[in-house]
């Protein structure tokens, strides 16, 4: 347990200080809002009805941008190796470091962009339900994006294929994300499929990705 | 599935099955498609357009079929270490990938003259849709490294990772699409499908089927062979 905090701690702040972590996160939300009314014309009730979609996409987007580094780093300078011979199983491993990308990317996001949605005049009633919609869709899309990055860990420009490959996993968080805010009925429902959905993703997560970062330590 | 673990005894049985797999293709295709063109009805509501039917559900039901085969061919790979299974499952991958995109393509043709439009974000539609991302991704992961066996695990991880994923998405869109107002409704399934199109519909189906073995033995041929030259490249590089 020790241990598994100790890599949790250590990229939560690895996040943080490289500047990678909830400030830059927040700032390309900023920017990605800002150039939408641009892109889609400045039109109140258009941005409205957009609003809670678009916040999922730039979800999407951040975590994209940060997959491919999450593990590609650790394993270039050798960490990863060191990690394989400490009494913690790789699986482990692998879920505490999908929890620390988790809290520094998807939950400031999952918590800022509901709030910054009011750049895009999302109806204000919703913001509370978006944020705990994102909380839980932001969860699995770390564990989606940890998959992705032990995938690609070894790749100098893994990028593109992260997204390629994240992409279909995440059409189900994002069906069930957009009809928390879409529709009065079903919205509790919709809520547990996403926790379900979150649930699954923790579980599968750090096998699958144990299992391609054993291909790289062999 | 042991004795195909030599190659030798593979080339020889495939050598054997090959000819004879080929000429039943064949000779499928032509009684099914006889029996699709000229022996079959006309639909009273749909005219000639039913006969993409023919082609459209053999290859969405084969794109469907081939991924859990992939999937299949992943978990023998991972279990019983078989050298054959990771390349049945990439040889499986884009043709279940041709699969997709032909009942995509069909299924749009089909769609222009009876629903008005090439495509509609439907559930069935937007699944099928995934799928093919899903045939990418996969074949993605082998293009993208230079050593096979390190890309051999790493497409066992996209390929079952993926197979959780399509029941997944398969209930999610069907369940998003009921709350949005459907677009259209498919109705060319269900019980009341006329014998008259039933049959022409198994005839294109087993011989799509049987088209699918012929052209995945082939595939599995070139990638042993394949195989088998880099083996003998690096040996002569070793060698000097």
């Amino acid at each position: 347990m020790t241990a598994f905090l100790a890599i949790l701690v250590r990229d939560v702040k690895l996040g943080f200080r490289q500047g990678g972590g909830a400030g830059a996160a927040i700032a390309f939300i900023l920017s990605v809002l800002v150039l939408l009314p641009l892109a889609l014309g400045p039109d109140q009730n258009l941005l409205q009805r957009l609003a809670p979609g678009l916040m999922w996409l730039s979800l999407l987007l951040a975590v994209l941008l940060t997959a491919d580094r999450l593990f590609q780093q650790d394993y270039e300078d050798g960490t990863l190796d060191g990690l394989v011979g400490i009494a913690l199983p790789l699986e482990l491993v692998c879920l505490a470091k999908a929890l620390a990308h988790f809290f520094t990317v998807g939950l400031p996001l999952a918590i800022a962009a509901p709030l910054l949605g009011i750049l895009v005049n999302i109806n204000a009633a919703l913001i509370p339900l978006l944020m705990a919609a994102m909380v839980l869709g932001a969860l699995a899309l770390s564990m989606l994006a940890a998959i992705g990055g032990a995938v690609t860990a070894g790749l100098r420009r893994g990028g593109l294929l992260v997204a390629l490959l994240i992409l279909p996993l995440y059409v189900p968080v994002l069906v069930f994300g957009q009809s928390v805010t879409a529709t009065e009925q079903g919205r509790a429902s919709s809520l547990l499929v996403l926790l379900a959905l979150a649930l699954i993703a923790v579980a599968v997560q750090p096998i699958a990705s144990a299992a391609a970062l054993r291909a790289y330590l062999r | 599935m042991q004795v195909l673990a030599n190659p030798h005894r593979f080339f020889s049985i495939a050598n054997r099955v090959m000819p004879l797999l080929w000429v039943l293709t064949a000779m499928t295709f032509l009684v099914a498609l006889y029996f699709a063109f000229f022996n079959s009805p006309a639909d009273y509501q749909q005219g000639e357009t039913v006969r993409i039917m023919y082609v459209h559900v053999p290859s969405a039901t084969l794109a469907l079929g081939i991924y859990l085969l992939m999937a299949l061919a992943s978990v023998m790979a991972i279990v019983f270490r078989h050298p054959l299974a990771d390349m049945a499952a990439k040889a499986a991958a884009p043709l279940g990938a041709a699969f997709c995109f032909l009942a995509l393509v069909t299924g749009a043709l089909w769609g222009k003259p009876m629903w008005g439009t090439w495509w509609v974000w439907d559930a069935r539609l937007t699944s099928m849709f995934v799928l093919m991302l899903l045939y990418l991704g996969y074949m993605a992961v082998w293009k993208a490294f230079d050593d096979p066996s390190r890309a051999a695990v790493l497409a066992r991880v996209v390929a079952l990772v993926g197979v959780i994923n399509v029941p997944i998405v398969k209930f999610s869109v069907d369940w998003w699409n009921t709350l949005h107002q459907p677009a259209s409704i498919i109705k060319a399934s269900g019980p009341a499908i006329h014998s008259t199109i039933l049959w022409p519909l198994g005839l294109m189906f087993l011989a799509f089927a049987l088209l699918f073995l012929s052209t995945h033995l082939l595939g599995l041929k070139n990638l042993v062979r394949e195989q088998r030259l880099r083996a003998a490249r690096m040996k002569a590089v070793h060698a000097k």
